[in-house]
């Protein structure tokens, strides 16, 4: 059994008894979808968009807007300041000039802050991206071969070699079926069909993955049921008909 | 038969999953836990191998519709970490984590002594990945001057001598989303950072070069890694009770895609 699991015949408190509650009868409206769609399914839909909806923006407000701007500018001993930062006025007007969107005179001013926010974006992210996901992964593709690491047994040795070798092989043949200015005749039908195969095993490896991902969400779901919410069913009933 | 197997309505397909899924929890069963992978077995050795009061760093980088996977992941690193003495903290790329973080790490750190802001802390939500992630390689209290209670960081035990990627021994990415790629652009290619991550079993194959080109320590893989970790570490959580019920649906679905495939050939020929 799990840690979390309470003992039997104990209630938590109603808040959180109530918590439980909301939460399985929200986890069944969803659930019934897959009966057919229901009022009971389009209402936890709405509550979840909007919950989220709404607990981003109290988060936003408080983790970020009041403690990165306003503390800071306004009440610089919140923000462990001795003095207020007024060099956040820039961000801060910029961060007011994209609010322009939602006047049609004004929307001009916010192409400033979305010039440089996507600007910023490009400059720290093209020359880390070229490094990150093409240099270095280029480097670990064309890696030798043949290469056994001092103390390797043999064995060992030939089974990364052999890897690298289904990488290598992986690599070309994919990337020769997407080449297109050359029919794929002989040579070039041959390697494109071996990187249509890989490419299958890829998405067969991919969908294998989402499969578990989605059986995991419904375990967690089910699990919520039993050890969290179930638990609470006898007690609460038995409480219940002792009042009456 | 498999004409009329064929025009079966998928709700009975839905009904044996779900039952699939739930008699293991009703009846107790488990499997004996399977073998560890070596991403995973990498990462747990690499936390095992930092020496105590080192700082370790777990972004919390999903919402409550990724929990089933990532939560039990979050509480089998910070129980490990808080173990082996290792100083824990947690901080959030999505706004929800700051939550998430909150429980994992009372979860994990009860019956422990641990205490927050000595042991572990919660450093709390800031958007904008981008300039977090950067921002955490040259000046922590930049980017962060309190943790979620408002406490400044210079109050706070846990963040003595804490300044940058430099004073940190690990950083786990926990995602649900493009997060890793962040992580790994920024933190591991221009600081050098050693960076672990774990994700949801759908986003594992866009992770796994990473893992080839030695840009990451470890992957936790889905529910799956999350189970391998709570083995590794001796503990039985919702994970590992979970991978029984895993293991008979995917034997399940296996049936179904041979079933289903069977029936469309047989159903064509037929036709023919």
């Amino acid at each position: 059994m799990p840690d979390a699991v309470p003992a039997p015949d104990a209630l938590p408190p109603l808040a959180q008894l109530l918590g439980l509650w909301v939460a399985a009868f929200l986890t069944l409206a969803i659930f019934s979808f897959l009966y057919g769609d229901n009022p009971l399914y389009k209402l936890a839909e709405h509550i979840f968009v909007g919950v989220s909806a709404g607990y981003g923006v109290v988060i936003v407000y408080y983790e970020a807007f009041l403690s990165d701007l306003i503390n800071p500018l306004f009440r610089p001993e919140k923000a462990s300041l001795d003095h207020p930062n007024y060099w956040l006025l820039i961000p801060g007007i910029l961060g007011l000039m994209i609010l322009g969107r939602f006047i049609p005179r004004y929307d001009w001013l916010s192409r400033w802050p979305i010039a440089f926010v996507i600007g910023l974006g490009a400059g720290a992210t093209i020359p880390s991206t070229m490094q990150a996901d093409i240099i270095i992964q280029l480097r670990e593709t064309i890696a030798p071969l043949w290469a056994p690491a001092p103390g390797q047994s043999l064995a060992l040795a030939a089974w990364v070699s052999f890897s690298r070798l289904v990488l290598a092989a992986g690599v070309i043949c994919t990337l020769s079926y997407f080449y297109f200015s050359l029919p794929h005749r002989g040579a070039l039908a041959l390697t494109s069909r071996v990187g249509v195969g890989f490419l299958m095993v890829a998405f067969g490896a991919g969908f294998g993955n989402t499969v578990m991902a989605r059986l995991s969400l419904l375990i967690g779901r089910v699990q919520f049921i039993r050890y969290d919410w179930w638990p609470t069913v006898g007690p609460l009933l038995r409480r219940i008909l002792d009042h009456f | 038969m498999w004409h009329r197997m064929m025009r079966l309505d998928r709700r009975w397909i839905f009904l044996t999953v779900a039952l699939i899924v739930t008699v293991p929890f009703i009846f107790q069963w488990a499997l004996p836990p399977g073998s560890v992978s070596p991403p995973t077995r990498a990462l747990y050795d690499f936390l095992e191998k930092l020496p105590p009061g080192s700082p370790v760093m777990i972004s919390f980088d999903y919402g409550p519709a990724s929990m089933p996977e990532l939560q039990p992941m979050a509480e089998a690193l910070a129980r490990h970490a808080l173990k082996r003495k290792l100083r824990l903290m947690g901080i959030a790329l999505w706004p929800q984590g700051t939550m998430l973080c909150q429980q994992a790490f009372t979860t994990a750190a009860e019956g422990t002594g641990a205490r927050e802001g000595h042991e572990w802390v919660n450093l709390g939500y800031k958007p904008g990945a981008l300039s977090v992630i950067l921002g955490l390689g040259t000046d922590i209290t930049q980017v962060y001057r309190a943790d979620h209670r408002e406490v400044p960081l210079r109050d706070l035990p846990i963040m003595a001598g804490v300044r940058s990627y430099d004073d940190i021994g690990l950083v786990i990415d926990l995602a649900a989303g493009m997060t890793p790629g962040d992580w790994v652009r920024f933190a591991q290619s221009r600081f050098g950072q050693a960076l672990g991550i774990g994700c949801t079993a759908v986003m594992a194959t866009d992770i796994y070069p990473y893992l080839q080109s030695k840009q990451v320590i470890g992957v936790l893989n889905g529910l799956k890694g999350a189970a391998e970790y709570e083995s590794v570490t001796n503990h039985t959580g919702r994970a590992s009770l979970g991978m029984t019920s895993q293991s008979i649906a995917h034997l399940a679905i296996i049936f179904f895609v041979l079933i289903g495939n069977i029936g469309y050939f047989a159903s064509r020929g037929r036709r023919r």
